[in-house]
């Protein structure tokens, strides 16, 4: 026994429990977050919502996850059977794991363990691939499913996913310039040292914030499962525990996409300094912090989606290649001048400068509207005269 | 501005989520009828000498769109007249689930015996209880069948899940909520 012990397994063992706890962590926090979500968008729709299993309903996510999970598994005569139940798998795979990356506390405060699953030196970048793998769920699922508005649903997700995936990655590219390094620890440590990220990359974190909108498929970016048009998207044909998968990963990215926020421009498991003048040590207490700030990006999702409509398609796919791209890399280009040339100069006019960006954005918000409401391209917009008709009845 | 547009619009929703909400818990909470609302109907009694007001003329029968109302009449004893004519409704039924309160009895009613009521608290189980007769219908019966049936078993009294702000309207003589 003593021999088959040896520290790599050890270590092993302990990486494979805390895998299991972040993935229980992530999925309790999901059914809650359903909880959350419907009593907040009823609140601000001046509804109780739902208040009846349990003391204030807090039964409900247990009702709901026996419900799913005893709801008759349909067979769909037309679906790939295979490739139609793995989807949902690789997509909460993929969710699951990409949390995993995130550090909660510095090394060895989690009981003298390290508070993370796993810590690569490439973090976000890889952190980025493992969220983009979930489109492989969504699309297999759309295209196994054997039937019109998934597929529909699908291409469309996995066309948004890959749009905004551009604008995502090339707005965290201005800050890991500034790190220089892409490992979360790094990160954390350099906004400890000088203050967080969003005062420096302020025009980086609008376009990250709205790419991760879309990236999670989230109002006012949910086109994959617009239900005016798609009825329900990739999800039409599935039902039960899959169909609950579907909803788990897309939740699960949400907080993934919450704690990457936090990570990267609000100092990460790191609180503000100025409380230690309060309680001493309190902005470096573990997971506190990052728990904190998961939590207000979350309200933030759920705010949004209470307030804001849908996008229209083309409008979405102008909107981020017209605008949001475009953006992401001119910050990335400046910040990159920046740090080449005028790094004398210390970071403060770098924030400065991306902040007048921001306000310049908002100040000029309505005259970019064109960029994303007129078509540029009409094929058939010719010198030709509308069709006669007639007056009067049909 | 556009960004100010959102920005307002973001607002309201979180104005909007410190007020009160507007959900009545109705089967906890009473939920609140306007007075003209057309719930179960009531047979009424002349005030004063406390007949019944239907002579069982049939003519909400012959109105009634949904042929819910079955009345058989019967002639009165001059002794103990039932109605002040001269016949009386021996039998006056109405099949509530046929029925779609659409208040043509009411109207039709020569002598504004049949008056629809607020009571809607009608669900039970099988389709015979939905028949109601006349001792369901009369005036001072409060609650409907299985809302009687169940205060029965429990030994209390009828509570109907509403109120009437402003009380019955006029036509309801003698009717009272609890």
């Amino acid at each position: 026994m003593k021999g088959i012990l040896t520290p790599w397994v050890i270590d092993f063992l302990w990486t494979v429990l805390k895998g299991v706890l972040v993935a229980l962590a992530l999925l309790t926090t999901f059914a809650y977050m359903t909880l959350v979500e419907r009593r907040l968008l009823a609140r601000m729709q001046i509804r109780l919502g739902p208040n009846r299993v349990g003391p204030m309903g807090l039964l409900q996510p247990l009702a709901d996850a026996v419900k799913s999970i005893f709801k008759e598994d349909l067979r769909i005569t037309m679906a790939d059977q295979l490739v139609y139940t793995l989807a949902p798998l690789i997509a909460i795979t993929a969710a699951l794991s990409a949390f995993g990356g995130i550090p909660a506390g510095p090394a060895g405060s989690f009981f003298g363990l390290d508070p993370w699953v796993y810590n690569l030196d490439v973090g976000v970048i890889g952190l980025l691939a493992l969220t983009s793998m979930g489109v492989y769920g969504i699309f297999l699922g759309g295209w196994a499913s054997g039937s019109k508005y998934p597929l529909l649903g699908g291409l469309r997700s996995s066309a948004q996913l890959i749009s905004y995936e551009l604008g995502m990655g090339l707005s965290i590219l201005g800050l890991l310039m500034l790190v220089g390094s892409a490992s979360f620890q790094d990160i954390v440590g350099f906004q400890a040292s000088s203050g967080w990220m969003i005062l420096f990359q302020s025009l980086a974190f609008v376009t990250f914030l709205i790419s991760s909108f879309a990236e999670t498929n989230r109002t006012p970016f949910d086109l994959p499962e617009a239900e005016q048009e798609l009825v329900a998207g990739y999800l039409t044909e599935y039902s039960a525990i899959k169909w609950a998968l579907f909803q788990m990963a897309e939740y699960v990215n949400m907080i993934t996409a919450s704690a990457l926020m936090s990570t990267l421009f609000f100092g990460g498991y790191k609180g503000p300094v100025f409380l230690d003048g309060l309680i001493p040590g309190i902005s470096n207490w573990p997971f506190i912090w990052l728990i904190l700030k998961i939590a207000v990006f979350l309200f933030v999702f759920i705010w949004v989606r209470a307030t804001l409509p849908r996008l229209r398609y083309d409008q979405l796919m102008r909107f981020g290649w017209k605008l949001l791209f475009p953006i992401a890399l001119f910050n990335t280009l400046f910040t990159g001048f920046y740090l080449a040339y005028l790094r004398g100069l210390g970071l403060w006019p770098l924030g400065v400068f991306s902040l007048l960006c921001v306000l310049l954005l908002f100040v000029m918000s309505d005259r970019v509207r064109s960029l994303w409401n007129t078509p540029t391209h009409r094929p058939d917009a010719g010198p030709t005269r509308a069709a006669p008709r007639s007056l009067g009845g049909d | 501005m556009g960004v100010l547009e959102l920005a307002k619009g973001m607002g309201v929703t979180l104005g909007k989520m410190f007020t009160k909400p507007v959900t009545v818990s109705y089967p906890e909470q009473r939920a609140s009828v306007k007075p003209r609302f057309r719930g179960r109907h009531i047979l009424t009694r002349h005030p004063g000498t406390g007949l019944e007001k239907c002579i069982g003329c049939s003519l909400c029968a012959a109105a009634c769109p949904a042929y819910a109302i079955y009345v058989e009449a019967a002639e009165n004893d001059p002794a103990h007249p039932t109605s002040p004519g001269e016949r009386y409704a021996s039998v006056y039924e109405i099949n509530m689930l046929r029925c779609i309160f659409c208040g043509m009895c009411e109207e039709a009613c020569p002598t504004g015996a049949v008056v629809m009521g607020n009571e809607f608290e009608m669900a039970d189980y099988r389709y015979r209880d939905f028949v109601y007769a006349k001792e369901d219908m009369l005036v001072g019966v409060s609650g409907s069948i299985p809302q009687r049936r169940e205060a029965a078993q429990k030994g209390k009294p009828v509570r109907t899940g509403f109120t009437v702000p402003g009380g019955v309207r006029p036509e309801l003589e003698g009717v009272k909520y609890e």
